[in-house]
């Protein structure tokens, strides 16, 4: 269950930046989720409301943007999109591939007021 | 104010080391809100700090090896046979990670390493900066050997970089043969694999070649080291590849 530290470290940015910007607390955050990234967002919106609790996130909302996964493959060159780790190259068959999308965990934008 | 762009708070810093990026502020939107452009990773914090762990390994010689496996793979009797073996080779130090209990320290301290032990209690993963406390605890010395023992599993601590210098994923014969297929988070961010408990090959079904081949479909591991903590098969071939690290 690492996605409490993920929400952890979630909360970390987000009162950084209310800090920053004067603010109080966040209406909404936004979030890139990357297929790849190793999250499970049900495990994630599971944790959320224990780990957010007396933030500055208490009472926003999130937003996630999944990314999905996509690949290169290193010997045919063929840029396809990667649902899991063990998806082969659907040129060539091959497993040498570079992953070129899909790893993102970002907090995009938070709006304040 | 900003150093990049000039926005922002007149009291805010620009950290280079952090190099995070600022917020942007949009224009304010409808009914006095405002849309902060934040696009930070997550996890940089933990990433700054595994950063901060890799320059300090590199600049006494340390070799720090973050060895990841499920539960009962024989990560600790792999590393007291490894400590009794090579004893007065080099310095080795080490740091346990588990939820709860001192055992695998107590182990370990039988072996005449250094040891310190992390309860991470309901945490079931190692992250940066507990490495970065611990170290400060050990002090390792200059062109010593580091062997962090993260918590047995194979999910969390795929995610975490702790600063290592390379992180060896351990399989052992008596789990199944498909586990990098179905944790492939962890393959994916190992560099060697060592295959264990091979001395009781001839009583599992377990598929030495399949794992491998497994294994190479979800990562770039091209090295695997089959060795029997218990026998002590296989043991040169990990000292070799610790010596050549």
């Amino acid at each position: 269950m690492h996605e409490l530290s993920i929400i952890s470290g979630i909360v970390d940015i987000a009162t950084s930046e209310v800090c920053k910007a004067g603010a109080e607390a966040v209406d909404e955050i936004e979030l890139d989720i990357g297929k790849l990234a190793g999250i499970e967002l049900s495990a994630l919106e599971f944790a959320w409301p224990e780990g957010v609790q007396g933030s500055v996130l208490e009472h926003a909302r999130y937003k996630i943007n999944h990314i999905p996964g996509r690949a290169i493959c290193t010997i045919c060159d063929t840029a396809f999109e990667m649902e899991e780790f063990f998806d082969p190259c659907p040129e060539c068959g091959g497993f040498q591939r570079e992953i070129i999308a899909g790893k993102e965990m970002i907090v995009k934008t938070l709006t304040i007021s | 104010m900003c150093g990049t762009c000039g926005c922002g708070h007149p009291d805010v810093e620009v950290n280079l080391l952090l190099q995070q990026p600022h917020a942007l502020p949009l224009k304010p939107a409808v009914g006095g809100k405002t849309i902060l452009k934040v696009e930070q990773d997550i996890l940089s914090k933990n990433q700054l700090i595994a950063r901060q762990n890799r320059r300090l390994f590199k600049e006494k010689n340390i070799l720090a090896l973050n060895l990841v496996s499920s539960p009962g793979s024989g990560k600790t009797a792999l590393l007291e046979r490894t400590l009794r073996d090579l004893r007065g080779k080099k310095e080795y130090f080490v740091i346990e990670g588990d939820q709860q209990t001192r055992n695998d320290a107590d182990r370990i301290a039988t072996t005449g390493a250094k040891v310190v032990q992390i309860n991470t209690g309901k945490g079931c993963h190692l992250e940066a900066d507990m490495i970065q406390r611990a170290v400060e605890e050990l002090n390792p010395s200059e062109e010593s050997v580091l062997f962090i023992e993260n918590v047995g599993n194979l999910v969390c601590p795929a995610m975490f970089d702790l600063g290592e210098t390379a992180r060896v994923v351990i399989i052992s014969v008596t789990e199944g043969d498909d586990k990098p297929l179905k944790y492939p988070d962890m393959f994916h961010s190992s560099q060697l694999c060592i295959i264990n408990k091979t001395d009781l090959l001839p009583y599992v079904d377990f598929n030495v070649e399949k794992v491998k081949e497994y294994a190479r479909r979800v990562s770039h591991i091209t090295r695997f080291i089959e060795v029997s903590a218990t026998t002590g098969e296989g043991m040169d071939e990990w000292y070799r590849w610790l010596e050549t690290q």
